[in-house]
């Protein structure tokens, strides 16, 4: 097929897209295809100026320069000349309620937190909507990937990684279960209330609060030593922690926290820790960078924390960790979530902007996240061997001007880059283009 | 012994309790005391300034009747000899609650979210915390414990009032004197009481913000004035008492330097005199206080030190709080040396105890003795008009005084007496015999060692045998009566030795003794010494060097207020906004605040020359919503229509996000209230002058703006309400509220025109909310409507069209792109956001592309931010119309420059770079749409309020001041002065729909 026939394609799902508000699922990948000389962000620091791309039943068999080899006329079935454009792998979304929640503010349509505190059973996957609005709206940024993370609680429950072009969440899973959730106990407290906020001081069951989280690895540690005849499925439910399957995400900002929580998880054997946050995890280097745990680097659009911080500290943060030789990859949790997953590139080119390098900061939502979140065999970077999950874009994909997308693969299907917002833009425009 | 006794008898006299004299007797025969009293050979301050030495004070009937060197003193006249002791008029505190309960009330502002919106109670005013019909002295009861903390810090009268609600009412003076219940109330409608708090006896909506207590207060004043000229059908007892409390002294708490200005700006335009009670905090705004030309009543507490010896904590605490520790103390002296005149008070005083320790403090950082004098006595006075009762002891006064044993600001100096009224109350015993000096003890036949040192008012002893072992005892000396119990060294033994006897003129004691096994003996003391008072070697503390204040007074504020500069800008890419568009290696001066040329090759001898090469100059950015920069509350949530309301008076100059929009390249902002309600409140168009007053701030001539907002928020949908009791709650309703209020605008406009031309009748009541919907309608104020779905859209558009106006802009307008034909033909703008979607039912069909259709449709679109976040990257937002829309740079640039001006009605001054418009520019490192784009430069009128340089120098200079004050917290932590745990205020950003009460 050649990629006349893809717009081909693209087209006949546009018409068929009047019949469904979502956009259709692309099938599976049939046809090899060679993407030629677009700039290629291999998101591992290397950019290939004229890069020959080529992926078969859904991997990446060429990763190249295109000066250097040779490849024979047959050798894909589709050939795409992406020249002046540049190609990503495929950016990743950490840490997100995707399709867990549509609108808000309508509780009924809220699926992202259960009641309760230790909920390590409670697993995000089931509840993922692969038909949700907001899910369709992130992709023609180029994020193809998220992690469904549910919410609340001290430990929230288990987050699973999904692709987001999928006719269901069974469907849309790379890694069911990737982890654990902790929201580890503040060592500070707010008083006052929502309507008048009082002041910030020390948490006095700070203590308290810290041991009931030992407590229960200690206990389900013990019980996932055996099989025990009476199930306990909240203990179970942590195995993966013990032996190495599962990541503990420790949600916590503050660098008494940080450094609490890790000497904590690694007491009781937990082989594999991410920080989540970690607004100060700059002040905790030396345990990050002891115990090898990395940083899902809280929202780069948010405020400092203080009246005295540099007021453009948070979008200098990923450069001072990354500086420090701390692994870190960001997260975008916080007000209106789910619809600004899809400013994640964003994200990335601000911290760019204050000083960090753009390959780097490429880094910072591909191949770094899919280290944290274990998942850097299958994307994260263009390399051979992984699932061809990438975009072109018109050109610089962490600038707004230039993140244009002309084409997405996930796992080598063409997605539909469409969305509902893009059918009432069509919409609208014949309106005016009536009179 | 003799003396003792008529001493006892002395005092027994003088405290008998006083009766009127038109009062029936019947407990005795009538037994009126017109015997004087007279204190000899005292220093004397008849008043702060008038000290006379070796002076006598005579006194009868609990007045003044004479003092001086040389004053005929009438032979029944009681004499006390005062040699080396000082007579000090006693302190005033005018600002009290003593003896008045403050009512404790069960509403819980802000949890209760189905409030009464309209009042139940007939005969007052509409508004239940205006309560100036309640009398303080009605609800006065004698507080006998609080009258002797009073008694002991010196002070003799107080004010005193009930502490409830935005007007409170009448407050009395009152005399600490319990002695004379008929005297105690020296005046029981003397003050006239408000402050910006809602009464905790009801729990009516109104008014949920600081900028609907000053609507309120307007209001009632207009109500005030229309009810006197008779206009009004009803009887209101609030008016009527509000009335009748006119000529009283009129009281404000406003409780901080920025509530101080709000206050006095209502004073100003009702020609009123506040009496300003202020917070310690004065001297960060010391040049906007002394301008309000106010008295000021200013409490004395000063923040403990914070605990700053775990450094984690100590993270926590910002450079603005461990500066006000630092500075605190300096603001009496401040205030006192800009002519501001002051009253001090206890008010906020954790323990009345310590007002000496921080008034000598204050002393220590420089304010004038007798300014502190003069601030309890002459000026409290004076401020209450009763300068001839109370605060000198002038003949005719009250004979209100204090003893003391010296200049009371010496540290060592004790308070013996405070007498009130003439009536006296023992604070420290000055009659107690000075027995201090080492003896010789015999005890039966046993000989002991015994040294009695310390204070003369506090005399301390020790045992010792004679081999030189020291026992434990207890000692006491009550005039001159000596006991003492000598314990033994067994602690399980009871064989316990005790003590009494009188200090007579002789320098040897004498006494009876018990001993442990019950038997009296003789006890007698030889002076074998005597007592030596230990050189004071400790060296005065000296105080902490003070830092110096900034504007504000937080991180990142100026050490002055900055002025304008000349700037030549060389060889940059100029984005005019002009037909010109985008110039290359063009240059940009500014001068007197103004652009005064863009070209090429230009020159100007007096200006600062900057190589811009490859940089990027535009005019400021401008956010057309913005709810920054405010104090206490963002919406005025307690009536459906708020048009009284203006952010106008709650601009808070003290916010960091003014600087951090500042590094964003934001110059101007309007500070939109928000979307509780169909009709919100008025608009502040301000210009981010970093380190300026509110004042300062808006805009010149501002357009008038008002808020309004359709859709869920305004019908309440996200409350969570069971039962709602607020009109509107569906957008049907919305409709009839907007029908219903220009109705009545309309109608209150006619009126009002007619009496102006006729100037027959009465005239109309001023209602400042139908004033403001007038406005409207004669097209002097201009609408930003909250809106998002497009039957709403048509909806107000349709009610404006019927009512002959045109809506101005529309915000959020999140489904615009689905009418911007039917906006076009109404002639609407429209300001709204780059990509928000989602978070709500009614922005499920909101999309990114809704900018660039209406752009391409012909509205004026401007992006604006409605979050302290967004709001320092709009340079950002407005690249997305690149991205979604293929907009051209050019264009969409304008977005966030231009096009609010325009929608603002500003662009005559601002919005491009024109020769003659306002020199608000910002230099960016690159493309100011690129993401990797900085503002380097950012400027106001030729005021460089924003340097990437400076900045980083800043913030070098914030962490060496901080070291500092750690350093100087801990010294105090180690003096063992009381420290508090570190804490952070938390900052409330607020949004459309951030409701909140206070």
């Amino acid at each position: 097929m050649t990629h006349k026939n893809i717009y081909k394609l693209l087209l006949l799902f546009c018409a068929s897209m009047q019949l469904s508000a979502q956009q259709i699922p692309a099938p599976k990948q049939s046809k090899s295809v060679l993407i030629l000389n677009a700039t290629a962000h291999l998101g591992n620091g290397t950019v290939i100026q004229n890069s020959a791309i080529g992926f078969k039943d859904g991997k990446l068999t060429l990763v190249a320069d295109a000066t250097t080899i040779r490849l024979a006329d047959n050798a894909y079935d589709t050939t795409i000349d992406a020249s002046g454009k540049h190609v990503y792998p495929g950016f990743i979304s950490p840490n997100s309620t995707l399709g867990l929640v549509e609108i808000d503010a309508v509780k009924s349509s809220d699926d992202e937190e259960e009641i309760g505190s230790i909920n390590p059973n409670v697993r995000s996957i089931i509840a993922y909507n692969s038909e949700s609005k907001v899910v369709e709206t992130v992709r023609p940024n180029g994020v193809l990937v998220a992690q469904v993370t549910p919410r609340g609680g001290r430990i929230s429950g288990t987050s699973s990684i999904v692709q987001l072009d999928a006719w269901s969440w069974s469907d849309a899973i790379m890694k069911e279960n990737d982890g654990i959730h902790l929201n580890f106990p503040s060592s500070f407290k707010r008083s006052g209330t929502w309507f008048e906020p009082g002041v910030i001081e020390p948490n006095k069951d700070y203590p308290k609060q810290a041991e009931e989280v030992n407590a229960f690895f200690v206990n389900a540690k013990a019980y996932n030593q055996d099989t025990p005849k009476e199930r306990n499925i909240v203990l179970e439910a942590a195995k993966g922690l013990f032996d190495g399957t599962q990541i503990l995400y420790i949600h916590a900002e503050e660098e008494k926290q940080i450094v609490d929580a890790i000497e904590l998880a690694v007491k009781n054997s937990i082989k594999r820790i991410v920080i989540v946050g970690g607004f100060e995890a700059h002040k905790a280097s030396d345990i990050l960078l002891k115990y090898n745990v990395g940083v899902l680097l809280r929202r780069v659009h948010d405020m400092p924390t203080s009246d005295d911080q540099d007021v453009n500290l948070p979008y200098k943060m990923a450069k001072i960790l990354t500086d420090k030789g701390i692994l870190v990859g960001l997260e975008n949790s916080g007000d209106h979530e789910r619809m600004s997953v899809r400013n994640l590139p964003f994200l990335a080119g601000t911290c760019a902007a204050f000083g960090m390098d753009k390959e780097k900061a490429v880094q910072l939502i591909t191949s770094n996240t899919a280290k944290l979140l274990g998942i850097d065999s299958l994307c994260g970077t263009l390399e051979t061997g992984k699932d061809a999950t990438l975009f072109i874009s018109e050109g610089d994909a962490l600038d707004m001007r230039t993140n244009k997308l002309t084409m997405a693969f996930i796992q080598g299907r063409n997605i539909n880059l469409d969305t509902f917002q893009n059918k009432l833009n069509t919409k609208f425009k014949a309106k005016y283009n009536q009179k | 012994m003799k003396k003792a006794l008529l001493l006892v008898f002395l005092s027994v006299f003088l405290t008998k309790t006083y009766a009127q004299e038109y009062f029936p007797v019947n407990e005795s025969v009538h037994n009126k005391n017109k015997n004087y009293t007279v204190l000899t050979n005292a220093v004397i301050y008849v008043t702060p300034t008038q000290k006379i030495e070796k002076a006598s004070l005579l006194i009868q009937d609990g007045k003044v009747v004479a003092v001086g060197n040389s004053i005929t003193i009438p032979k029944n006249a009681i004499s006390i000899d005062l040699a080396g002791k000082t007579i000090y008029p006693s302190f005033i505190d005018i600002y009290t609650t003593f003896g008045i309960e403050k009512p404790k009330g069960n509403m819980t502002p802000g949890r209760n979210r189905n409030p009464l919106y309209d009042t139940k109670k007939t005969g007052y005013y509409w508004n239940e915390s205006v309560r100036p019909e309640v009398n303080g002295y009605e609800a006065f009861k004698y507080d006998q414990p609080k009258a002797d903390e009073f008694l002991k810090a010196g002070f003799g009268v107080v004010g005193t009032h009930m502490p409830d609600g935005i007007a409170q009412g009448s407050g009395a003076l009152v005399a600490l004197n319990s002695t004379e219940n008929s005297r105690q109330i020296i005046a029981n409608k003397l003050t006239n009481h408000f402050a910006f708090t809602k009464s905790a006896l009801t729990n009516q909506a109104y008014p949920t913000s600081l900028m609907g207590m000053m609507a309120l207060l307007r209001q009632m004043y207009l109500d005030l004035d229309w009810y006197k000229k008779g206009n009004s059908e009803t009887r209101d007892l609030s008016l009527e008492a509000l009335a009748n409390n006119e000529k009283l002294v009129q009281i404000f708490a406003s409780e901080d330097k920025l509530n101080s200005l709000r206050a006095s700006k209502i004073a100003k335009e009702f020609g009123l005199n506040y009496v300003l009670k202020g917070s310690g905090n004065e001297f960060e705004r010391i040049e906007e206080i002394k301008a309000t030309n106010a008295k000021f009543i200013i409490p004395i507490s000063f923040p403990h030190a914070y605990d700053v010896s775990n450094p984690y904590l100590s993270n926590q605490i910002e450079l603005a709080d461990m500066r006000f520790w630092n500075q605190a103390p300096t603001n009496l002296k401040v205030l006192s040396e800009n002519g501001i005149v002051f009253a001090l008070t206890t008010d906020k005083l954790k323990k009345i105890d310590d007002f000496k320790p921080n008034l000598l403090k204050a002393v220590k950082y420089g304010f004038d003795k007798t300014k502190a004098l003069e601030a309890l006595t002459t000026i409290p006075a004076a401020i209450l008009g009763k300068s001839n009762e109370v605060g000198s002891l002038k003949v005719g006064s009250y004979a209100n005084f204090i003893i003391t044993s010296g200049d009371y600001f010496d540290e060592k100096t004790v308070l013996y007496e405070n007498w009130v009224l003439g009536n006296k109350f023992v604070v420290n015993d000055m009659t107690t015999k000075d027995i201090r000096g080492n003896y010789d003890l015999t005890i039966g036949k046993d000989l002991y060692k015994w040294k009695i040192d310390g204070t003369a008012e506090a005399q301390k002893s020790e045992v010792t045998t004679a081999d030189s072992k020291k026992l434990k005892s207890t000692f006491a000396i009550s005039k001159n009566w000596i006991s003492l119990v000598i314990k033994p060294e067994d602690t399980i033994k009871s064989n316990f030795t005790r003590l009494t006897g009188l200090a007579e003129s002789t320098p040897n004691l004498s006494g009876k003794a018990v001993l442990s096994n019950g038997e009296e003996v003789s006890w007698n003391a030889v002076k074998t010494s005597a007592f030596v008072a230990v050189k004071d070697t400790t060296k005065a503390e000296k105080p902490n060097a003070v830092m110096p204040v900034t504007y504000p007074n937080i991180a990142f504020g100026e050490n002055k207020k900055l002025t304008a500069q000349t700037i030549l800008f060389k060889n940059a890419t100029v984005w005019t906004n002009e037909k010109e568009g985008i110039l290359t290696e063009t240059d940009v001066l500014i001068k007197n605040g103004k652009i005064a040329a863009v070209g090429k090759n230009l020159s100007d001898g007096s200006a600062t020359v900057i190589d811009a090469k490859g940089k990027h100059i535009t005019s400021g950015i401008i956010d057309e919503h913005s709810h920054i920069a405010i104090s206490k509350g963002v919406n005025e949530s307690g009536h459906n229509s708020t048009a009284e309301v203006t952010i106008q008076d709650v601009v808070n100059s003290e916010d960091i996000n003014i600087y951090r929009d500042l590094a964003g390249g934001v110059t101007i902002s309007q500070l939109l209230h928000g979307s509780a309600n169909p009709i919100g409140g008025r608009s502040a168009i301000v210009k981010w002058k970093w380190g300026q007053s509110p004042e300062e701030m808006l805009y010149k001539n501002q357009p008038k703006f008002i808020k309004f907002a359709l859709g869920e928020n305004v019908k309440q949908a996200n409350w969570g309400i069971d039962n709602p009791t607020r009109f509107p709650q569906t957008r049907m309703g919305v409709e009839q509220v907007f029908t219903d209020y220009f109705q009545l605008a309309k109608e209150y406009d006619e009126s009002w025109k007619k009496f102006n031309s006729s100037k027959k009748g009465k005239a109309p009541r001023v209602d400042l909310e139908l004033q403001t919907l007038a406005e409207i309608l004669n097209k002097e104020r201009f609408i930003t409507c909250h809106s998002y779905v497009e039957s709403e859209i048509l909806m107000l558009m349709n009610v404006a069209e019927k009512f002959n106006f045109r809506v101005n802009t529309f915000t959020h307008i999140l489904e615009g792109y689905k009418v911007a034909d039917k906006m076009k033909q109404h002639g609407v703008g429209a300001s709204t956001f780059s990509d928000w979607w989602a978070y709500k039912f009614e922005v499920n069909d909101a999309i990114p592309y809704n900018g660039p259709i209406m752009h391409n449709e012909g509205l004026v679109v401007a992006y604006n931010s409605d979050d302290a976040e967004m709001s320092r990257r709009l340079n950002q937002e407005a690249a997305k119309a690149v991205k979604y829309g293929n907009v051209s740079e050019e264009d969409a640039w304008k977005f966030v420059t231009l096009n609010p001006a325009k929608l603002l009605h500003i662009d005559d001054k601002v919005g491009s770079l024109k020769v003659g418009k306002d020199a608000d520019v910002v230099l960016w490192s690159e493309n100011p749409l690129s993401i990797y784009a900085k503002a380097e430069k950012t400027i106001i009128e030729g005021v460089v309020y924003f340097d990437i340089e400076k900045d980083a120098q800043k913030q070098q200079a914030i962490n060496k001041e901080r070291n500092i004050l750690i350093g100087q917290m801990l010294q105090e932590k180690n003096k063992g002065n009381s420290t508090q745990t570190p804490t952070r205020k938390e900052k409330k950003e607020y949004h459309c729909d951030t409701l909140e009460q206070f």
